[in-house]
């Protein structure tokens, strides 16, 4: 490829990016005297340590393929759910449509995912609808089986609520890796654009933390998350849209429609950050992770990519995608 | 080398996180008393031990279940060399707690499941008398409280294949019987320290 270079400076940006914060992550907390909350810094300091793990997966991802990539996010799907159902009140029941979702459902929408290569076959009609259509009806039906009526609808609800956020929204990441791409002709690398997604979905999550922190005057939903501001999520718009744009020679868009579709990363993301919150309030809990102690969940660090996934996948394959001509 | 795979498995499955609180791990003769919730329980309170600690120490369970069919038994005998109790018929002159502290020796340790059968979602139910009788007939065994939280959800009663959601393993700090305190005394004291450890 001709264009290895621009791979090269991304993930040396990143990595650049990360070490400095990093960096000012331990001086802030070998200072106490800065006036900042300590439990901020290591807040903080646990967040950039999580970057430094998701940056390195994906740096990994122009090395191991597509396929790899692919059971990589089933995994991290299958652990989120896992997460979700655990903080789910379902009764006996539900057992055994759990089950399936489990081992068939999610690997079921992964395999689909990993099979549909660029260029070549694309399942793309089947695994936008297997679970939104026929797992959707396939849930009511086994627990109506298992004869336990109570708080029906509600348990079927939220078992499908947690299916379609863990596994089937966050599966259009990985997808990102089947879009056939053509700029002015040329193939473009799937791997770098899902390097600028789940990038800019991170970008988004710390501007809108700063801007909400510098400036954040109008809290959105008090009593759902008090770090929410309107002042936050405008900035953090704005600004993503200018670094997005900035970034655009690493992805196959011009620089207005890169900033475009960081705005819109941007603003899902930080949507999704807003109902996870919402659905841990209700349960009582601070974080996913709660029953894994001292670290927060899986799910509470793919909120944001979950809900940013499918809008940035669908806008792209509609917008750039070249369907395959299969004789 | 089984037990290590197993322990691996288990834990994976019943994506168990294990707290120790007020209590660390130890080879020293003890006895885990926790409350019954699935038939992974013995399996993933053995696993969530450390290797050491595991090697010595033997799941009491029941026979009816864990001698039905060749993989069960191969498990109970070869791999977490369990203390099998007939449920169904116990004898006067071979009572359970009899058989288990002969099996103990001066080294094993011992899990049990006081409630003697799984208890139904979320509740613990009353304790059996063999816990008492341990601690009056080796009062030197550590009576260590373990509460099990959500396998029950995993693996349910009448189900044969688990959903594999998170659960907690949570080990509190040994009691003993204390000087004359009575049965139903120390069997409630016992049982609301396995109770406690859930709120911690």
């Amino acid at each position: 490829m001709g264009d290895d270079w621009r791979t090269y400076a991304l993930i040396g940006g990143v990595l650049g990016l990360l070490g400095g914060a990093t960096m000012a992550g331990q001086v802030l907390k070998r200072h106490p005297d800065t006036g900042l909350n300590a439990a901020a810094i290591r807040t903080f300091n646990l967040r950039v340590r999580a970057w430094w793990l998701m940056a390195s997966v994906l740096a990994a991802t122009f090395v191991i393929g597509q396929t790899a990539t692919v059971i990589m996010f089933g995994l991290i799907s299958f652990w989120a759910l896992r997460e979700f159902i655990t903080l789910t009140p379902t009764r006996l029941g539900d057992h055994r449509a759990l089950f399936w979702i489990f081992f068939v459902g999610t690997p079921l929408q992964f395999v689909l995912v990993g099979m549909s290569r660029p260029g070549a076959r694309d399942y793309y009609d089947l695994y936008s609808v297997m679970i939104p259509v026929y797992f959707f009806l396939f849930i009511p039906i086994r627990i109506a089986w298992s004869g336990d009526y109570k708080r029906f609808l509600e348990r079927a609800a939220k078992i499908q609520a947690g299916v379609i956020i863990c596994v089937y929204c966050l599966s259009y990441a990985p997808a990102l890796l089947s879009l056939n791409l053509k700029v002015n002709g040329n193939t473009v690398s799937n791997y770098r654009l899902l390097f600028f997604f789940v990038l800019m979905v991170q970008l988004g999550d710390a501007l809108q933390y700063l801007w909400g922190r510098l400036m954040g005057r109008r809290i959105i939903a008090p009593a759902i998350s008090p770090n929410k501001t309107w002042e936050g999520l405008l900035g953090a718009m704005g600004s993503a849209a200018l670094i997005g744009a900035a970034l655009s020679w690493a992805t196959p868009f011009e620089a207005w429609q890169a900033a475009g579709l960081s705005l819109l990363i941007t603003a899902m993301g930080f949507a999704g950050g807003m109902v996870m919150s919402a659905i841990k309030r209700d349960r009582g809990v601070k974080d996913y992770g709660t029953l894994v102690e001292g670290h927060s969940g899986v799910l509470d660090r793919i909120d944001s990519i979950c809900f940013a996934a499918p809008v940035f996948f669908h806008v792209t394959r509609a917008c750039f995608h070249v369907a395959a001509t299969l004789n | 080398m089984t037990g290590t795979v197993l322990a691996a498995i288990a834990k994976l499955i019943s994506g168990a996180s294990v707290r120790w609180l007020d209590c660390a791990p130890d080879t020293c003769q003890r006895v885990y008393f926790a409350n019954h919730t699935s038939h992974l329980d013995a399996l993933v309170v053995w696993a969530s031990l450390p290797q050491d600690v595991r090697a010595l120490t033997r799941p009491v369970a029941a026979k009816d279940y864990w001698e039905k069919g060749r993989i069960r038994r191969y498990l109970s005998t070869k791999v977490f060399n369990a203390l099998l109790i007939d449920r169904k018929e116990i004898k006067v002159h071979q009572s359970p707690v009899d058989l288990m502290i002969r099996e103990i020796g001066q080294d094993k340790s011992l899990i049990v499941f006081p409630e003697g059968s799984r208890s139904p979602e979320g509740e613990i139910g009353e304790f059996k008398s063999g816990l008492y009788y341990l601690g009056k007939k080796r009062p030197d065994l550590e009576l260590v409280p373990v509460h099990i939280d959500n396998l029950n959800r995993v693996l349910p009663r009448g189900e044969f294949l688990p959903v594999p959601l998170l659960s907690c393993i949570t080990f509190g700090p040994p009691i003993w019987l204390e000087k004359g305190e009575s049965k139903d005394d120390f069997l409630t004291r016992a049982r609301n320290c396995v109770r406690r450890l859930k709120e911690l």
